[in-house]
């Protein structure tokens, strides 16, 4: 079934380090002691149902939720929340959102140029070739003096994974990067995932889909109530999971 | 009404002359404005709780009392303290006045920028300053620019209340022209011609800016 063989065996070094991970908001606690690693190379995806803190977790590893407890470490470095550490931190963080979130008043050019210019102070023309390249990459070398505002969501998702790959990140985090699209745009998002996949890049994916997750991902990850209920190569989890908990939601997930 | 033309004609000199007045009035407060209505937009949007509630005393006390109230506290009680002219204690109580209401608008336009917009800057590990600078200073402006324009064409027109505390901006120069021509009708709607072509320019500037920031509004050129 699964086709891990194309992507690039996982390396050794681990490039996310989470250790008893506690979030609390308020009074809820939603993420309640959490130890994962992602490894060189390794594609993870979040799976479980709604609320069970999966998007928390994947914002936790770049800080734009603040742990209440725990530790985590991004190629080696301990995550603070002092602005200089986080913004040294995040600038080698891929984040790809769900509504693409990318800059309305900039072209798509500039959108991926911004962050390279102001945050690794590269030169115009450096940022812009490399802008060059990864447009030609997810297929949209014609769009770059588009606005996001004249894209379709899966081109805007696609520029949002380009501006992402500029800054030339250890580390993609995927937020249901599919989520909001129409069900047709989704291949395309999807495809681009699959081939940075495929060239070896560290991943780690909040998705609904199961086929992507089953295909492309080297370990899903079940989060529910908190913690995490299940997790290994995807034929084990989804195929026979170990936990009641896992069998539940994924009994849901196919009655739908 | 006899020879308004004629009147229109003679009065011309005193009334471009009080027009300089009134615009450069009105650009000498509306710039304090803008830089106090940041200033208390920032009060408002911190996170400090003393700091907001400093804002929102401020906000409510200046909204909360007529300009011409405004005018004459500033006028008449700045005289205890320091002896201003005329002229710059008008523009005082003018960017008084128009700080509050800027600072409202500026902090709406702030809180228009989608939380999403600036957690996407962050991620790609830009500071608090850059992101402001490059996302959410721009993006608030696009928004306000029609609603600031709004308040800059009420700030010109609010200028004629300076004319009490002896200014001889335009609306001055209208009641001086009543009396000396026994012709009040004709003053006030000379003066309400130079008002609108006033008021209309500035509405032109406005449209001007607002169509060259909204390039990304438009459809792609095919």
């Amino acid at each position: 079934m699964s086709d891990n063989a194309t992507h690039p065996p996982v390396g050794e070094e681990v490039i996310v380090h989470m250790e008893n991970i506690v979030k609390r908001f308020g009074r809820t606690t939603v993420l309640d002691g959490i130890d994962l690693d992602v490894h060189q190379g390794e594609v993870v995806t979040l799976i479980g149902p709604s609320g069970a803190g999966k998007s928390t977790l994947l914002r936790c590893v770049n800080g734009l939720e603040r742990i209440s407890d725990g530790r985590i470490e991004v190629d080696g470095q301990r995550l603070s929340y002092s602005e200089a550490d986080i913004n040294r931190l995040r600038a080698h963080i891929g984040m790809v959102f769900q509504q693409f979130n990318l800059f309305p008043h900039m072209t798509v050019m500039e959108n991926i140029m911004v962050a390279q210019r102001e945050v690794l102070g590269r030169s115009a023309d450096e940022a812009r070739e490399r802008g060059e390249t990864l447009l030609e990459r997810v297929g949209l070398a014609h769009k770059a003096k588009a606005y996001p505002g004249n894209l379709s969501g899966g081109q805007q998702q696609r520029v949002a994974i380009a501006r992402a790959l500029a800054m030339d990140p250890t580390v993609m985090l995927f937020d249901e990067p599919t989520s909001a699209l129409d069900p047709e745009l989704v291949g395309e998002v999807l495809d681009v995932m699959r081939t940075l996949a495929d060239e070896g890049m560290t991943m780690m994916v909040v998705t609904h889909e199961m086929r992507f997750a089953r295909n492309v991902a080297d370990r899903i990850v079940l989060l529910a109530d908190g913690g995490i209920a299940e997790q290994g190569p995807p034929e084990q989890v989804l195929d026979s999971p170990s936990s009641e908990r896992g069998r539940t939601f994924l009994e849901e997930l196919l009655n739908h | 009404m006899d020879g308004f033309f004629e009147l229109f004609a003679e009065y011309a000199p005193l009334f471009l002359e009080a027009s300089w007045v009134t615009l450069r009035l009105t650009a000498a407060a509306l710039l304090m404005a803008m830089v106090g209505g940041a200033l208390v937009s920032a009060l408002a949007m911190s996170r400090v709780r003393i700091l907001k509630w400093i804002a929102t005393v401020y906000i409510g006390i200046v909204r909360g009392t007529p300009l011409i109230t405004q005018i004459f506290i500033i006028y008449f009680g700045l005289a205890y303290i320091i002896t201003l002219p005329a002229f710059w204690a008008g523009a005082l109580a003018l960017a008084f006045h128009n700080s509050a209401y800027i600072a409202e608008i500026i902090r709406s336009g702030f809180q228009a920028v989608p939380k999403g917009l600036v957690e996407a800057a962050r991620s790609l590990g830009m500071s608090r300053a850059k992101t402001l600078k490059r996302v959410q200073a721009p993006l608030a402006l696009r928004t306000t620019l029609p609603v600031l324009g709004n308040q800059y064409i009420i700030a010109v027109k609010d200028s004629s209340l300076v004319s009490f505390i002896g200014m001889t901006e335009l609306f001055q120069t209208s009641r001086n022209m009543a009396a000396s021509t026994y012709q009040p009708l004709t003053a006030y709607i000379v003066v309400a011609v130079y008002y609108l072509v006033i008021v209309l320019a500035l509405t032109a500037l406005v449209s001007w800016l607002e169509h060259r920031l909204s390039a990304h509004r438009r459809p792609a050129a095919a």
